[in-house]
């Protein structure tokens, strides 16, 4: 078989793999828990009573619950399947283990996308203006991806227990969210925290929320999307390469 | 020697190791086209390390194997072969139907044929009725069942199964072993690895024993069988207790064994041995209520082919 018709074939089996997870995991309690409940209550404890402006809230708010919802299902999937022996079923299907972790950071995409709009919809209704939508509707499809990929990337260690990898993962996730200027804009950190800032890809996407929704990025657009696509290529190579040691060695 | 056309599986030196532990030891075997052939072992043998180096689940620190001329764990292996790996399941937050219809995308087949293959398939096992259902409603002879009519949905010429009936019902069971009979008589490769020696013994055309992690044994059933010519045994019972010690010291006994009421002696010539039962029963005032020669039966050849190894 050409080398096209097999990368078109296992396109469409990462498909296949993705609507299975979307059809198992969006409904699991650590999903929703920790994907959509608590970046909302997070939020909520860091802005009541601030009187922030709804401007400045909503690309925090949208960063947020799309940094927790991308990762939400992607790094859960392998444990869980190993736990529930489901895995060695799949591994023995005809789909390379590239084409398994690709089906799982799409579901867990399309889960950050979907539950992203709900803060979208609100600030829309709350009067805010996106100045320029094309933009802000590129950086949340590949912002998506980007986390979907991080939060794979959570899984790499071959442990069977979801609870663990929830663990590692949240080692990593708080800090990314409080030095990403979500809280503090970037502008006004001091310079040790702007170069912290830097080495997470959810500033890049704040940055460009705040470009859209309130005017005034602290970086050029251009290079906020370039950094997000580094990173999300980055993190699909390390899930793919690593996945391919230790996935064999959940069995 | 078979060529290569003919044969469903070569294994040439398949080895592999998990740390310091060679599990499975440059093993070498051939499975050929149409035949059932069955993989035994104890525990901790190499079996299902073997199984799954072969359906590509993990790779082989050494050695090939090729699975219908293609290389073990490719995607061209994978796409012609079923498994039903020892102890899976089938996604449990999914109905019977649903798995079906994504192993069925996962292996390509087209949607008229999978929902046409997985109706007839559904039916063949008893499952038709709670194809809607999910699968963590499901009893665990429902789910293996099911797991089997998952790896059938893309119409594999060749089957891999570990342990399909271990610790099921025994309609359940009866019901894969007259599936797998009659998927063979259509012309299917099986690979079967059992611990069921009567399974092994009513399924399997060739036979292979594998002992820490390497092979033992290959022939048929009854070859291997007959070749364990010490393994003669004379069953027997008397209306009153003797002791198996004092049995042990009859001449021509290798062991004996209590089975309930009777007692299994082990010997090279069972007929001088039932002229010593007899002189033993009379000479002690004992009758005998039953006596039965056997000849000796795979799990005899079994457990004399693995202990010897072990020794």
């Amino acid at each position: 078989m050409a080398y096209g018709q097999i990368t078109l074939q296992q396109a469409r089996r990462a498909l296949a793999i993705a609507r299975k997870d979307i059809r198992i995991y969006y409904s699991k309690g650590p999903v929703v828990i920790f994907g959509v409940l608590f970046p909302v209550f997070l939020f909520l404890s860091f802005t009541i009573g601030r009187h922030l402006a709804v401007d400045f809230m909503i690309p925090g708010l949208v960063g947020m619950i799309l940094f927790f919802t991308a990762t939400a299902i992607s790094p859960i999937v392998a444990p869980w399947e190993a736990q529930a022996r489901t895995l060695e079923r799949l591994m023995s299907c005809p789909v390379r283990i590239e084409t398994i972790i690709l089906g799982d950071i799409l579901a867990s995409f399309v889960f950050g996308l979907c539950v992203s709009l709900v803060p979208i919809i609100l600030g829309l209704a709350l009067g805010i203006t996106v100045s320029n939508p094309l933009i802000f509707a590129a950086a949340i499809i590949v912002a998506a991806l980007c986390f979907a990929s991080l939060g794979n990337v959570f899984s790499i260690p071959p442990t069977n227990l979801p609870a663990t990898v929830n663990m590692i993962a949240s080692v990593v996730k708080f800090p990314v969210v409080f030095i990403s200027g979500i809280f503090i804009p970037l502008g006004e950190l001091p310079g040790w925290g702007q170069a912290v800032a830097y080495i997470s890809p959810l500033t890049y996407f704040t940055d460009i929320a705040r470009n859209s929704i309130q005017g005034q990025g602290h970086l050029p657009v251009g290079i906020d999307l370039l950094a997000l696509l580094t990173f999300t290529a980055f993190f699909l190579l390390v899930a793919m390469k690593l996945h391919q040691r230790t996935m064999p060695r959940r069995i | 020697m078979k060529s290569s056309h003919e044969l469903a599986v070569q294994v040439h030196n398949l080895t592999k190791r998990f740390g310091r532990v060679l599990a499975v030891d440059h093993v070498n075997f051939e499975v050929k086209k149409g035949e059932v052939f069955g993989f035994l072992g104890p525990n901790g043998a190499g079996k299902t390390t073997t199984v799954r180096m072969l359906t590509g689940v993990i790779r082989a620190d050494e050695g090939s194997a090729l699975i219908l001329g293609h290389e073990a764990g490719s995607l061209a292996a994978k796409q012609i072969t079923g498994v039903v790996p020892e102890m899976a399941n089938g996604y449990p937050d999914l109905s019977g139907w649903n798995n079906l219809m994504l192993m069925a995308e996962l292996y390509g087949v087209a949607g008229k044929e999978a929902r046409e293959r997985s109706t007839s398939l559904l039916q063949q096992l008893g499952l038709v009725a709670r194809k809607d259902d999910l699968v963590k409603t499901y009893s665990k002879g429902m789910k293996q069942r099911l797991i089997l009519c998952m790896a059938l949905v893309s119409d594999p010429q060749l089957l891999f199964l570990d342990e399909p009936t271990s610790g099921l019902d025994v309609q359940s069971a009866r019901l894969i072993k007259d599936l797998l009979q009659s998927l063979n008589a259509q012309g299917k490769t099986i690979f079967l690895t059992t611990h069921d020696m009567d399974e092994a013994n009513q399924l399997c055309q060739t036979v292979a024993i594998i002992n820490r992690g390497k092979i033992v044994a290959i022939d048929a059933p009854e070859k291997l069988r007959l070749a364990t010519s010490s393994m003669h045994s004379v069953e027997v019972s008397f209306d009153n207790m003797v002791s198996p010690e004092v049995l042990a010291k009859l001449p021509g006994v290798n062991a004996v064994r209590r089975l309930g009421d009777k007692h299994r002696l082990y010997t090279a010539d069972p007929g001088d041995l039932v002229v010593s039962l007899v002189n033993h029963s009379c000479s002690n005032g004992l009758r005998i209520v039953s006596l039965n020669i056997l000849a000796p039966s795979l799990e005899d050849a079994f457990v004399a082919l693995t202990e010897r190894e072990s020794r």
